[in-house]
């Protein structure tokens, strides 16, 4: 009876100790989420100054007050954002974090978790591994980041880089490109948030690690 | 008035107390880099600047800026050609483009205009239109593409500055070329640029006299930069050595402007 007791409360102390997000992840993962709003708000800044669609961004959410402060912004949180993003890539494939926890993704392991996602029946008990539902979007937001950062590389650079800016169908395509890689982004920011604000135990691992 | 009065110290010259003052707050027409921003400042690249003083950020941002001048100029490869397009891609009508209006455009009598060369040139003599519509002339069909995002295709012909800066003798290895324009325009070129095959002095628009709204009587076609790095209405070049800044390069935008 008491030995039982003992293992149970091993097992609990082995599991409080057990780390969740290493500390290289917070620390890229914060880097990332400071670069990133910061190239999203500039973004927006600078697409103002010559509208794809027929709406503006509010002057009250986009940073650096005139086109040239938009474009320095950008341009200085660029460097931040492909450096981190090189260093995410790299050691997540070196430590096989990434295979761990994104892989595999099976179509039917996404149909169940999204029919439990819509139910609300999706657990977030166990923080150690992802859902399909969450393997599926860390993995696109992944993608969808490098996409962004190719396309921003091709419309900054369309004479130097004119192979990459004709795989995305020429400079002008290339703009819509780069707009909806931003849509995609912040559209995952806004769940990604929700659901750290629902989840706090996520929010905690993200920032203390486990 | 009386607690203002007394709140200023004998012996200082208001005047001059006022001009300090102005020097130091930032243009607010323009340098506003960090309105709406000073708490996102806070979340990055700022580690050890006060981010409440404007002035360090923009100091930064403008140290970043320099360091993207030098990875342009590393990026930038004298033998790649801008794309170039044919007679149906043209953006018609090309559009007008400045910060004034086009009835505030300067008008120039082609007659009287003459370009002024100066600098590290072996010839300073100055060049009516008739002598540089003798020079050998090529033609280009590229995309314009404006610093704001927008870009339209267009044709222009004229001089290559390349043959011009030998023609006059320019020393090839100063650092710039800066163009000086009737409506004081002014903007830098870095020299490979200058020489880069498709920069040009450009004198004719698909196929006619250059209209006023393009630059008339001459502007400098640069497929390889954004539109501002192409003046209209030039009037003067000089080859230096010397960073002499620009009419929007002084304002913020990147000085390279590569594309």
């Amino acid at each position: 009876m008491s030995s039982t007791t003992l293992s149970e409360n091993d097992a609990a102390a082995g599991a409080a100790r057990q780390v969740i997000q290493p500390a290289w992840v917070r620390v890229v993962h914060w880097i990332n989420a400071a670069a990133m709003i910061v190239m999203i708000l500039s973004g927006w800044q600078i697409y103002n100054a010559s509208p794809l669609f027929d709406f503006q961004f509010s002057r009250a959410i986009t940073l650096g007050g005139w086109l040239g402060g938009g474009l320095l912004w950008h341009f200085a949180a660029m460097w931040v954002l492909m450096l981190n993003g090189l260093v995410y890539l790299a050691v997540g494939f070196a430590t096989g974090r990434f295979r761990r926890k994104l892989w595999p993704i099976t179509p039917s392991g996404v149909v169940t978790d999204l029919a439990r996602a819509a139910t609300f029946r999706l657990s977030h008990a166990d923080l150690t591994t992802y859902n399909y539902v969450q393997k599926l979007l860390y993995a696109g937001i992944i993608l969808v980041g490098i996409l962004a950062v190719l396309s921003g590389l091709s419309i900054w650079k369309p004479v130097q880089f004119q192979t990459l800016t004709a795989l995305f169908g020429g400079y002008d395509t290339a703009r819509y490109v780069h707009f909806f890689a931003m849509a995609a982004i912040v559209g995952f920011l806004v769940i990604h948030v929700v659901l750290a604000v629902l989840v706090p135990k996520s929010l905690r691992a993200m920032i203390l690690g486990r | 008035m009386l607690r203002i009065k007394s709140l200023l110290i004998p012996g200082v010259d208001k005047t001059l107390l006022v001009k300090d003052a102005a020097r130091l707050m930032p243009d607010l027409t323009r340098r506003r880099f960090l309105s709406g921003g000073a708490s996102l400042g806070a979340l990055t690249l700022l580690t050890g600047c006060d981010v409440i003083d404007g002035a360090s950020a923009e100091n930064l941002l403008a140290k970043v800026s320099k360091f993207n001048d030098a990875v342009q100029a590393a990026i930038f490869d004298p033998n790649t050609l801008a794309p170039t397009y044919s007679e149906k891609d043209i953006t018609r009508p090309f559009p007008f483009n400045a910060y004034y209006s086009l009835d505030e455009a300067p008008e120039i009598d082609g007659k009287d205009w003459a370009l002024e060369v100066s600098g590290l040139v072996d010839s300073k003599k100055s060049w009516t239109l008739a002598e540089l519509t003798q020079l050998p002339e090529v033609g280009q069909i590229t995309r314009h593409i404006c610093v704001e995002g927008w870009s339209a295709i267009g044709s222009w012909s004229g001089v290559r500055l390349s043959d011009f800066l030998k023609l006059v003798g320019a020393d090839t290895n100063a650092k710039y070329v800066w163009f000086r324009c009737a409506d004081d325009y002014t903007s830098p070129i870095d020299m490979p640029t200058a020489l880069h095959p498709q920069t040009q002095m450009t004198l004719k628009y698909d196929g006619q006299i250059l209209p006023r709204a393009y630059g008339y009587p001459m502007k400098i076609r640069i497929p390889t930069k954004l539109g501002f790095k192409n003046p209209k209405y030039v009037v003067a070049m000089e080859v230096t050595n010397d960073y002499k800044g620009g009419y929007w390069e002084d304002q913020g935008y990147n000085s390279f402007s590569g594309l």
